[in-house]
């Protein structure tokens, strides 16, 4: 086999006692903090930006580049760093188990990241819903406070209230300013004026955990691993029909075939159907593309999106109808309503979908849905509305006669029963 | 029932922890549910006057976001994750049983018989960053991880009755009014219960670890292979 994996943020993850000062400590944690201290600031941002590192949040963005768009200190303009840690993409589940398991490294990326950019305060906007791993990052605020280790840095971590969309920067800002999480206009961007219109970065909480590991062992270890535009390591979270779902940490650009080699393949030998390669709302993959290199150029030419490496593998029991109108009533729900095409394009969308999914309808639905598609694409005032229409599009390219076959029987022809995890192990 | 000044007080403490005050507004409504249990108009009014706000600029708010709760939920409610894989995995056939065992729907608490020392409610939520756990519930957003139907029900039964449930991944599951209260800000002591990890969460980490593979040059993962 060709391909290994590289633990660098999960590998405290088993250690004693892992989410703790002291057992973060004991292994190294915080030298990198005393270590960046020791450098200017802009030393710092040239590191990271030397590192190749790219936002971890979906889009891919140069994080030192992001940093080095703040426009020069003002007198009185504080700047502020806020961690996105809402981690709601459907499929998306790598933050969290980092955030249990190592609160830590994402307190001392904070700390490192706010001397590069010279915040006084900084945010971790958490989602709301996983209470144990707020009690984990509050506590590690404090116990990093208690002992010392922040300097006159403030961390404030904050729990949201559930609603995707505030994962969008702009309407995160929104909502950690006490209002609905709606997405602003952009420009201006953050850089310029973000929170309380202020300078603010923002990056997602992987992006802000790999800066310790890039001070400690050096922006060209971590540039010299991945491909030659995607550098370093990156957590893929396999979930699904796979044997051994879970967190597999490697290079860039490793391959599903290799990642489903090491996951012990398929699930009870059965075929893989359709995968999303970096979430639900980045276009449907299948078998054809076992060995597209998962690094963000390799998946777009691919005709999909690296996103947050979130692999939902479906075997064959699986009807891709009924997965495509669960995540479209995900995103009908979801949909902050602040724009029209997605607001009603996306209830259009599920009402359309799931008269499909019963049998009623015709084929020219199926223009319908790719022309509503089409007028949301693009036209939609953030990604949310963009992100709807991905797995549909993608599914038809690739399964139109399945649609097509619930016409003809009348309904869905698949068995759910079948492809549940405990139908399976009743057949092992 | 009206909010007591020792909520007044918490609620401005909340609201101090940032540059400005209007920032505090999502972990006061948090408390809020502490308190009344539901987002009330009481409530509505305590976060309003301390913000200098209107009601309707609260209320306008709190109706954004699923956490926020205008009726009352259960001392344990119940989120069964219906989001694609979950679903797929499991979710719907776990959801269609209990709210069948329960007799409940959307927004009801499930009827509190002779014995039960609790209240339950249930709702579908969205994928709760846990997949590779899936199907997956959420019982007072803590994590129980590759649910069966029979063994929600079993567990839902154990906390109907008062015994301790603990979370796969965290400590025994408190009230809903107790955990609003930490998700207020307000620490309770319990960090350190659970693991650090679950198992899916460590599988890459173990392969890594039995082939000696670490990332080229790095000393990251060194000590934990040499204590093999
Ligand atoms: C609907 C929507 C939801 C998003 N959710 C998240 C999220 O939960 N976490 C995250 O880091 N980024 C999320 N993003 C991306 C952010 O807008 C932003 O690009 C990212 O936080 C930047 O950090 P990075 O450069 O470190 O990736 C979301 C974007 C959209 C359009
Ligand atoms: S695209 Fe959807 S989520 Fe984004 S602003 Fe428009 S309505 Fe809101
Ligand atoms: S789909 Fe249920 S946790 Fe992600």
């Amino acid at each position: 086999m060709s391909a290994t994996l590289t633990p660098v943020l999960s590998a405290t993850w088993g250690d004693e006692r892992a989410w703790t000062l002291d057992g973060y400590r004991a292994s190294g944690g915080y030298e990198a903090l005393e270590t960046a201290r020791a450098m200017e600031p802009e030393a710092v941002v040239e590191m990271v930006k030397g590192s190749g590192l790219r936002g971890r949040g979906g889009a891919g963005f140069p994080t030192g580049m992001k940093w080095g768009f703040l426009p020069p200190l003002e007198d009185g303009k504080p700047r502020y760093l806020v961690v996105n840690a809402d981690e709601s993409e459907p499929g998306t589940c790598k933050d969290i188990p980092l955030l249990m398991a190592s609160p830590h490294t994402l307190i001392e990326g904070v700390a490192i990241s706010s001397h590069a950019i010279r915040a006084q305060h900084a945010f971790i906007y958490l989602r709301g819903e996983v209470l144990h791993v707020y009690r984990r990052l509050l506590a590690a605020a404090r116990e990093a406070r208690e002992a010392g280790l922040l300097g006159d840095l403030e961390i404030t971590v904050h729990a949201g209230a559930g609603a995707y969309i505030c994962g969008e920067e702009t309407a995160l800002l929104d909502s950690l300013e006490g209002r609905r999480g709606q997405p602003r206009l952009r420009p201006p961007f953050p850089a310029v004026a973000g929170l309380y219109a202020s300078p603010t970065v923002i990056n997602n909480v992987e992006s802000i955990a790999s800066v310790p590991a890039i001070v400690r062992h050096g922006s060209d270890w971590f540039a010299d691993m991945g491909t030659e535009k995607s550098n370093g390591v990156g957590i893929f979270s396999l979930s699904g029909h796979v044997t051994r779902p879970g967190q597999y940490e490697a290079e860039l650009g490793i391959t599903l075939r290799e990642l489903l080699e090491l996951a012990g393949g398929m699930r009870n030998g059965r075929r893989l159907k359709f995968w999303t390669p970096g979430g639900s709302s980045t276009p449907l993959f299948t078998d054809e593309h076992l060995d597209v290199p998962l690094d963000f150029e390799s998946v777009a030419a691919a005709g999909s999106m690296l996103g947050t490496r979130a692999l939902q593998i479906f075997d064959e029991t699986v009807c891709v109808v009924r997965a495509v109108l669960r995540w479209t009533e995900f995103y009908k729900h979801e949909s902050c309503g602040k724009c029209t095409p997605c607001r009603e394009g996306t209830y259009w969308l599920a009402q359309v979908l799931a008269k499909l999914e019963r049998g009623e309808g015709s084929a020219s639905d199926l223009d319908l849905l790719l022309d509503q598609c089409d007028n949301i694409l693009g036209r939609s005032f953030c990604a949310l509305g963009d992100g709807a229409t991905s797995p549909i599009t993608s599914s038809i390219k690739y399964f139109r006669q399945e649609y097509l076959d619930h016409l003809d029987h009348g309904g869905c022809p698949f068995d759910p029963a079948a492809s549940t995890l405990f139908a399976q192990e009743a057949t092992k | 029932m009206s909010i007591d000044e020792k909520t007044y007080g918490e609620l401005r403490e909340i609201a101090a922890r940032y540059p400005q005050a209007r920032s505090g507004l999502l972990p006061m409504l948090h408390l809020v549910q502490s308190t009344e249990g539901s987002v009330t108009p009481a409530g509505i009014d305590a976060c309003a006057e301390v913000l200098g706000l209107t009601p309707a600029e609260v209320s306008a708010v709190a109706t954004f976001y699923t956490m926020y709760k205008r009726h009352r939920v259960g001392d344990f409610h119940v989120g069964v994750c219906t989001n694609t894989l979950c679903a797929v995995m499991g979710g719907d056939a776990i959801h269609q049983r209990l709210t069948e065992h329960l007799d409940v729907g959307p927004d009801e608490i499930a009827d509190k018989r002779q014995g039960d020392q609790y209240t339950v409610s249930v709702e579908r939520v969205e994928c709760n960053a846990a997949c590779d756990y899936a199907p997956v519930v959420m019982v007072n957003w803590e994590f129980l991880d590759n649910q069966t139907p029979d063994g929600l029900v079993r567990t839902v039964e154990a906390l109907r009755a008062g015994h301790p449930v603990a979370s796969t991944r965290g400590p025994r599951i408190c009230t809903w009014k107790q955990a609003e209260r930490v998700l207020a800000g307000f620490e309770d002591g319990l960090a350190d219960e659970g693991p650090a990890a679950g198992p899916a969460s460590l599988v890459g980490l173990e392969i890594a670890r039995d082939q000696g593979w670490t990332p080229a040059g790095a000393g990251v993962g060194a000590k934990g292979d040499s204590d093999d």
